[in-house]
């Protein structure tokens, strides 16, 4: 019995999503008296990978594969799958990304286990019950769900859980093979193509967000934004009516439709602050809005406000961020 | 070629979440329910396609029970041909998809497409489950897909970027923006929807993998701390040494 926790890597780095669930992981272990080992998928090097110690991790088996660089579903599947067997685990945690939520529902069928998403907190098991918290109505509401197969999977949501930081601590790297077959990357990406984000900030990874609505006028202004963004070493994002019309790319709309982010950090310029826009920030630990209606809804959700135009506050908030050096 | 779309029936964007007094279930008195917005993107490109190839058929599935009707009957109207209601509540997504992939065997369905999750339960795991219990390839989420034949090409979201991937039908998708622009029906369809067939079938399979033991909303917020525009320079200094998130 083990817990094993599917690490994602990039360009050779460890995803700090992936250091979250490395932390998640290994306290499960200690919750249920055992040892958390890792997968990892991507492109990792031996040396990032052996820092998951400071994560609380025992093991990391790595497949060093070169078609496993991108992801590719029905081989990652079955290199998890063929983890989880070797090291008998019980619980397998996963990022609540979009490669973990893909790969975790295809094991859950193959591994008959219970699948649990979006997952905020760490297990409780009390009464014999394994039950976790985890977003519900796009997060409108959290739900506390009873996963009742011997076996479970938990995708854990992003900025939900601090990483461990056991300075020092390593892990060994030990050379893992599922035997993969060409069958196994029959849907291999034919091309993989990045976008430009602002600051090289991803917008699902970062723990900072500065966005923009249709108060900032138009997309000529979005200096102004990525300006603090950058600053602040934020990722930009918008709001479905900016998207909608272009000003910004669908990979920034944030929201109910769009993408669900909960940074510690979300300011809101222009943006009113429709139900939709709220349910996808809600979750953020910090909320601060910027708009020159002081009637705008969004306010009752936020924890600082500004009632201002954001021509005037925004290049003020780049500032004073460039001044605490 | 045989088109299965999967939809949920799902609360109105902006209705305010409420439970029963137990917080066990969704409150649903007041509220409107609407067809998934994730499931229109699937809904309409599957339409789409087939008005491309100029042949077909389009078949909506819903797991659900009597009250998802009207929603199917949209669907209809909206394009899709006939439809099947699984008259069941939808427990939890590994219950949903052994529906959907009964359904699908029975059916000989080359694209099965639905939403990328449900805007309530948000879940993201039927298309995988579907995928992995008929043993074919799974593809999520797609912002693109187009058909040459029985090969697919689809565009799938990834951090920071995108794939492209090609799979052959028989195959699995759950669809996001910019996919299409999703149709609304026109009153020709709410007419043609009304004879359309709509079968109802019972429940197969394993109960469910999971169970909610209770709902709790969010807790609420202290309340907004304002700052001067003219002095907006304090906010950056409370969030350092305040709130500590910078």
């Amino acid at each position: 019995m083990s817990v094993l926790v599917v690490v994602e890597c990039d360009n050779g780095e460890v995803k700090k999503s992936s250091l979250e669930v490395a932390s998640y992981g290994s306290q499960v272990a200690q919750m249920l008296g055992t040892t958390a080992t890792a997968v990892a998928v991507g492109e990792a090097t031996e040396a990032n990978l052996a820092h998951l110690g400071e994560q609380g991790i025992s093991k990391v088996l790595y497949d060093a594969e070169p078609r496993l660089k991108d992801f590719v579903n029905g081989a990652y599947t079955k290199l998890i799958a063929a983890a989880a067997e070797k090291e008998q685990a019980q619980v397998i945690v996963l990022a609540n990304s979009n490669i973990g939520a893909s790969v975790g529902s295809r094991l859950s069928v193959r591994l008959k286990a219970s699948l649990a998403t979006n997952v905020v907190e760490l297990p409780k098991t009390d009464g014999g019950k394994f039950t976790v918290k985890r977003g519900a109505y796009s997060g409108k509401a959290f739900a506390d769900v009873v996963l009742s197969g011997d076996r479970k999977i938990i995708a854990v949501k992003k900025n939900s859980i601090e990483a461990l930081h056991n300075a020092g601590q390593t892990a060994p790297v030990e050379s893992f093979s599922a035997q993969l077959s060409d069958a196994d990357f029959a849907d291999a990406p034919k091309q993989v193509v990045m976008q430009d984000q602002a600051g090289g900030i991803l917008l699902p990874e970062a723990d900072k967000v500065v966005s923009g609505g249709r108060g900032m006028k138009g997309p000529e202004n979005w200096n102004l934004i990525e300006d603090l963004a950058k600053a602040l070493g934020a990722a930009t994002a918008c709001s479905k009516p900016v998207s909608d019309v272009d000003w910004r790319p669908h990979h920034e709309h944030v929201g109910q439709t769009g993408i669900t982010v909960s940074p510690n950090l979300y300011i809101a310029c222009g943006i009113s602050g429709a139900i939709q826009h709220l349910a996808g920030v809600n979750s953020s630990k910090v909320i601060v809005v910027i708009n020159k209606d002081p009637e705008a809804p969004f306010f009752k959700a936020a924890d600082y406000g500004i009632v201002g135009d954001v021509f005037d506050v925004l290049p003020k908030l780049t500032q004073a961020v460039k001044e605490l050096g | 070629m045989k088109f299965l779309v999967c939809i949920s029936n799902v609360p109105d964007t902006t209705t305010k979440i409420t439970f029963t007094p137990d917080n066990k279930e969704f409150n649903k008195a007041g509220v409107q329910f609407v067809i998934n917005p994730w499931d229109e993107y699937a809904l309409t490109r599957a339409i789409e396609l087939k008005e491309q190839q100029g042949g077909g058929t389009v078949t909506v599935l819903n797991v659900g029970e009597a009250d998802t009707e009207p929603n199917i009957r949209k669907a209809l109207a909206i394009g899709a041909d006939d439809a099947i209601r699984v008259n069941a509540f939808p427990k939890d997504a590994f219950f949903v998809a052994e529906q959907i992939a009964n359904a699908a065997k029975d059916g000989g369905y080359d694209v099965i497409l639905m939403g990328k999750e449900s805007i309530d339960y948000n879940g993201f795991q039927v298309h995988g489950m579907v995928g992995e219990m008929l043993g074919i390839p799974t593809v999520a989420p797609a912002m693109k897909l187009d058909m040459n034949g029985t090969t697919a090409t689809l565009e799938r979201e990834i951090e920071g970027g995108k794939e492209i991937v090609e799979v052959q039908t028989p195959f699995v998708a759950s669809c996001q923006q910019p996919m299409c622009e999703p149709r609304i029906p026109n009153m020709r369809g709410i007419m043609t929807a009304r004879t359309k067939p709509l079968k109802v079938v019972e429940a197969v399979g394993e109960p469910a993998r999971t169970e909610v033991a209770e709902y709790a909303l969010p807790p609420k917020k202290q309340g907004v701390k304002l700052i001067p525009a003219e002095n907006a320079g304090e906010l950056i200094k409370l969030l350092r040494n305040e709130a500590k998130v910078i």
